[in-house]
């Protein structure tokens, strides 16, 4: 291992982490060493990935799609057959005793996977008939949730034509039937609209203050950054770093950043950069390609900023340095001081330089700043 | 902080498993249930089709002779069984596998993925002990009179048993070895000459004038259920020596059972 490998060392200071939190409160789920590869595949789906999560803890995969979040969580629900390493959850080595695991923990899947020949009360009530809970408490739990979650008028219809946030809320109160100690969430609010996914997060809220353990996977960084106590940050199999969101967010180098539009005529762009790079103040600098800017997505402070570029018609999806004359080039700067007091002096640089600002943001590291900063690829 | 792991005794698990299994067959009777008219047309209507044609019609219209309605009639509730356990399970297993991803839902039940598979077996056996059931009095109605062997109740009850058990595990192989997107391509090429070569049409021994197709038929599970259900029906009649299906049948469910379990928990479990 390199120890100048940020990544790596963010590793290994994630374990560390863990097991501070696993000396702190009972461990609800370890992962140890996890290996997945799928057959015929080059590269391992999941690489050697370790953590802990502590009992009452929310614990965020964050990553994109690929990422290995989704075979990570499928090992830990029996579904997925680890190539090497070890996961337990509630306890449980869940290679040894899936069905003791299985007791132990729900699943609310990303996609209905419901009972379509029963009603939504027939979903909750055989769901816990499966786990062997007596019928009469079956019927007291799930007139329960079915009022919780507000499903009561529904609750004899079946799931057919449930729209996608009905849908997701029986598929949590079906989760709670069983009364797990462990729940797993996959991207519990994509395709929802706004209304329906606050009250998802509501709903998680509540379970938290209850005291039950949730892993939940998503790409959604502001859904990791609300409702998550911990979060770890997954790319390409690997787990690169797990913290705090606040304690993440301190990781990527300055504190806060810059990222401007420039249209340069005729102008030198290496002896720009190289002057906005030597300002009193600047870290870093690095060239943004539209692809790394990312859609409007959450509290990405850069977002709007992308968006309206997308909007104008933008640069074409390559690196910043092939744009044609007449777009602007991206660039963010990673500041040591206030960024806001660089405006003055990186405009008179740029203007100095033939150049036009176009464009400006001011941004205070978000969870995708510190997935850049830790892959140097935007989420998605 | 090293983390201890507890092992879980053994016993504790099989009663979970089994509540959730008798749970899980308990939701599936509960629809059946709820379907029973749709599941009696779906099964029932094809053979009464066939008896009522072959056994009825052309008889009465003397292109047949009155003996072969009741060679047919055994054949014909062989059909039903084996085709309704094997839809049974085939059919609802592409779906549930695909676009419903309903199976999650039994996977994650506290039981092993392969109690899940022998679940839909044994509900399958059931629907098709049922259907067979049901084409006794179906048949006396459109042939008038079946035959019926009190002496051969133990081998016919055997039969039944066997052949929807065999019927679910073939149903079990087919549904997790074909995409869903062939699936109306495997119904053309495996029900048809399933239907075709079971001799559920004829006795097995008579087609010793057609060699090649007499060994061909040899290789159709159905062929020994109808031998069997003939020889139990039928005594006196042509068939199969009595001993070879309820052996042959054994040898198809081990096989099939095995065959359709593995590809079953290699589809539930990556």
């Amino acid at each position: 291992m390199n120890p100048n490998d940020s990544a790596v060392s963010t590793l290994v200071d994630a374990r560390r982490d863990d097991t501070t939190v696993a000396a702190q409160r009972p461990i609800a789920v370890v992962v140890r060493d996890l290996v997945k590869r799928y057959p015929k595949r080059p590269t391992n789906a999941v690489d050697g990935v370790s953590f802990a999560v502590g009992q009452g803890e929310v614990f965020g995969l964050l990553g994109p799609n690929g990422a290995g979040k989704t075979t990570t969580v499928g090992v830990l629900t029996t579904r997925v057959r680890p190539t090497g390493g070890y996961a337990e959850v509630a306890g449980i080595d869940v290679a040894r005793d899936p069905v003791g695991a299985k007791r132990r923990l729900a699943v609310v899947p990303q996609r209905s996977n419901l009972d379509r020949a029963l009603s939504a009360r027939q979903i909750l009530l055989f769901h816990a008939a499966y786990f062997g809970v007596p019928a009469e408490e079956r019927t007291r739990r799930a007139n329960e949730l079915l009022e919780q979650f507000g499903l009561t008028e529904r609750a004899d219809d079946k799931v057919d034509f449930f729209s996608g946030g009905q849908s997701q809320r029986i598929m949590i109160a079906r989760a709670l039937m069983h009364e797990p100690e462990v729940l797993f969430l996959d991207e519990p609010t994509t395709g929802l609209d706004p209304q329906a996914r606050l009250f998802v997060w509501d709903r998680i809220r509540d379970l938290k203050s209850r005291g039950v353990t949730m892993i939940l996977t998503t790409h959604d960084m502001e859904e990791a950054a609300s409702l998550c106590d911990r979060v770890a940050i997954m790319d390409r199999g690997k787990l690169l770093a797990s913290d705090t969101p606040d304690a993440l967010k301190e990781t990527v180098p300055g504190r806060n950043s810059l990222e401007v539009g420039i249209l340069l005529d005729g102008g030198d762009r290496d002896a720009l950069q190289a002057a906005l790079a030597a300002l009193p103040g600047v870290e870093r600098i690095e060239p943004v390609t539209k692809a790394a800017a990312g859609p409007p997505v959450g509290m990405n402070p850069f977002a709007a900023f992308a968006g309206g570029v997308a909007a104008a018609g933008g640069p074409p999806p390559q690196a910043a340095a092939a744009a044609p004359a007449g777009t602007p080039y991206h660039l963010r700067l990673y500041a040591s001081v206030d960024a806001p007091s660089l405006v003055a002096p990186m405009a008179r640089l740029i203007t100095d330089h033939d150049g036009e600002l176009v464009d400006l943001s001011i941004g205070k590291p978000s969870l995708e700043d510190v997935f850049i900063h830790l892959t140097g690829r935007a989420l998605r | 902080m090293a983390v201890v792991s507890i092992a879980q005794p053994q016993t504790r698990t099989t009663g979970t498993a089994l509540v959730a299994f008798l749970a899980i067959l308990r939701r599936d009777v509960a629809v059946t249930g709820r379907e029973l008219p749709a599941f009696l047309a779906q099964v029932i209507l094809q053979p009464l089709g066939l008896l009522f044609v072959f056994g009825r019609v052309l008889t009465d219209l003397g292109f047949t002779n009155p003996a072969y309605a009741k060679q047919l009639f055994p054949g014909i509730i062989a059909m039903t069984i084996m085709l309704t356990a094997l839809q049974s399970v085939a059919l609802p297993l592409v779906i549930e596998f695909s676009f419903t991803k309903e199976i999650e839902d039994r996977l994650l039940a506290p039981l092993p993925a392969s109690w899940v598979a022998a679940e839909k077996i044994v509900f399958a056996a059931g629907r098709a002990i049922i259907a067979g059931l049901v084409m006794f009095p179906v048949g006396w109605l459109v042939l008038g009179s079946i035959p019926f062997d009190v002496g051969g109740i133990p081998l016919l009850v055997a039969m039944v048993v066997l052949g929807s058990l065999a019927g679910g595990a073939m149903g079990m192989t087919l549904g997790t070895v074909v995409t869903p997107a062939r699936i109306n391509i495997m119904f053309a090429i495996v029900l048809t000459p399933l239907i075709f070569t079971g001799c559920s049409q004829y006795p097995w021994p008579s087609l010793s004038k057609l060699p090649w197709f007499q060994l061909l038929t040899l290789f159709n599970p159905m062929t020994y259920v109808s031998e069997g259900t003939r020889a139990a029906l039928l005594p006196n009649g042509v068939h199969m020596l009595t001993w070879i299906p309820p052996i042959a049948l054994l040898a198809a469910l081990t096989v099939f059972g095995y065959v359709g379990m593995r590809g079953f928990i290699r589809r539930a479990i990556d």
